[in-house]
């Protein structure tokens, strides 16, 4: 892989909450249209990752970079220059918009705006943030929730939808950014068991399409099937890294074997 | 009991809740607000010194009578040479007492917003202050709005004090008709009925704007 065909480059990241250490100069890159999940035991750090990749934590030490390269293979997105945030030195409110610019996520508990229809929802960002033209912005608003089969929805609240017509609704508003990183923040864990195959099935196709996308998830059967890296992580260090079907078949470390054993027992 | 006193000075004092009492809680909440909200933001702010002052503002406000603040700017701020008017004078009174009580009622609301909100907004490349115009203060408002309406039915009643500070408000009014016609008991319950009638159509009004603001949450 060549330096530049990685969408996103992470270097020696570290992160302490008062005493509590939970990063541990973590590396991770992940090349163009490629997905990486990570899995681990919780408080094993994988969220705090996710979350420094949109600026939700500000590390201590390390760096983030984001390439120049598109998020899907296509490149359909606009291209950004390429972004580094060295968080051994302050980073500045600038570089962490420039970040969420270039990143969107999707939550666990989706924290769709309430007091905001589906629509609205899915074109505040474009509209009042990038400042697109809104009919531009609703044409591709429309086009995403019929996409995902909720173009009906599109003037209800939030509170009208089922859990997983709300996260499906807070994919497409993390897509009508246009960034070139997606991120999930274990995306079904709140979901009613019958409704999770729908959203992951979501999830697999915009991989599929080629977007990259970093994804934290206890869901090991759609690691396999989904992601091409898997990287497992304890204590705020990666164990175990490698192709999706190895590291999850055959785990060479015990540890990752013990997790994937009790995740296995518990279904 | 005087029924054709009673019909004759209706109109006066019904003029001066007209003139009076309402426009006076009207400015006064308009203004109070803007200021409860300034002292909302500076509340939950990282910054110690706004905080701080917030703070020290909150606590003058709600541990001192109104009537003190009220004859503090009125009467005592002449001695340090700064004259105000009856009228600016109780507004000012009136909306930086509001400002003192909405204050928390807003820091209240602003903080009853699930952090994911925050983040949310932050997400989709939100700065601080847009997440909350945008984001929090609309969710905000909703739970607000039942103690909001409490400070502003009070703060009704309370313009009454201003007729000591010789505002020509809808009680001053009644004061004078009953001094002249010694008919205490009458124009002072009919006062008191004016200011009922006024505080029932607030609290119907109170229950409309609550159900504009529910209509997206589940019932």
């Amino acid at each position: 892989m060549s330096p530049t065909d990685s969408v996103l480059q992470v270097r020696g990241l570290s992160k302490s909450f008062g005493a509590n250490t939970v990063l541990r100069g973590i590396d991770l890159d992940v090349p163009r249209g490629k997905v990486v999940a990570l899995i681990g035991p919780s408080g094993s750090g994988k969220t705090t990752i996710l979350r420094s990749l949109n600026g939700l934590e500000l590390p201590d030490a390390g760096s983030v970079t984001v390439g120049a390269s598109g998020g899907t293979s296509t490149g359909v997105e606009p291209q950004r220059p390429s972004l580094t945030l060295d968080f051994d030195a302050k980073v500045s409110p600038k570089e962490v918009a420039a970040l969420r610019d270039r990143s969107a996520m999707v939550f666990q508990h989706y924290n769709l705006f309430p007091h905001m229809t589906v629509l609205q929802n899915v074109i505040e960002g474009p509209v009042r943030v990038q400042k697109r033209p809104r009919a531009e912005v609703v044409a591709e608003a429309d086009a995403l929730l019929k996409r995902v089969g909720l173009f009906e929805k599109r003037d209800s609240y939030p509170f009208e939808l089922s859990g997983g017509q709300q996260q499906r609704v807070g994919i497409v508003r993390a897509l009508a950014l246009k960034p070139q990183l997606l991120l999930f923040d274990e995306p079904t864990s709140a979901l009613d068991p019958e409704l999770v195959d729908d959203v992951l099935a979501v999830i697999k196709e915009l991989a599929d399409e080629g977007w990259t996308m970093v994804i934290v998830t206890h869901e090991l059967a759609f690691a396999r099937q989904t992601a091409d890296e898997v990287v497992f992580m304890d204590g705020g260090v990666v164990v175990e890294r490698g192709p999706a079907s190895q590291v999850l078949r055959k785990p060479q470390e015990e540890r990752t074997q013990q997790f994937i054993r009790r995740l296995l027992h518990e279904i | 009991m005087d029924f054709d006193l009673f019909w004759s000075s209706l109109g006066p004092l019904l003029l001066g809740a007209v003139k009076g009492t309402i426009p006076l809680a009207l400015a006064s909440f308009a203004l109070g607000l803007l200021i409860a909200l300034l002292v909302a933001v500076m509340r939950i702010s990282t910054s110690k010194l706004a905080n701080g002052v917030g703070r020290v503002y909150v606590s003058l406000i709600r541990g001192t009578p109104l009537l003190v603040q009220l004859f503090v700017i009125f009467y005592g701020l002449p001695a340090v040479g700064v004259k105000i008017d009856p009228w600016p004078s109780a507004i000012i009174a009136f909306s930086l007492n509001v400002g003192g009580y909405a204050a928390e009622v807003i820091r209240a609301a602003i903080l009853s917003v699930p952090q994911g909100q925050w983040e949310a907004g932050h997400m989709i490349g939100m700065s601080r202050n847009q997440t909350l115009l945008r984001i929090i203060l609309p969710q905000a408002a909703r739970v607000s709005v039942p103690p909001l309406s409490n400070t502003f039915i009070s703060l009704v009643k309370d313009t009454s004090l201003a007729s000591l500070i010789l505002v020509t408000e809808m009680f001053r009014v009644a004061q004078q008709v009953a001094a002249f016609s010694q008919e205490f008991m009458l124009l002072y319950l009919e006062a008191a009925m004016i200011y009922w009638v006024i505080c029932l159509a607030l609290s119907t009004a109170q229950t409309r704007v609550e159900k504009r603001l529910d209509r997206y949450v589940a019932h």
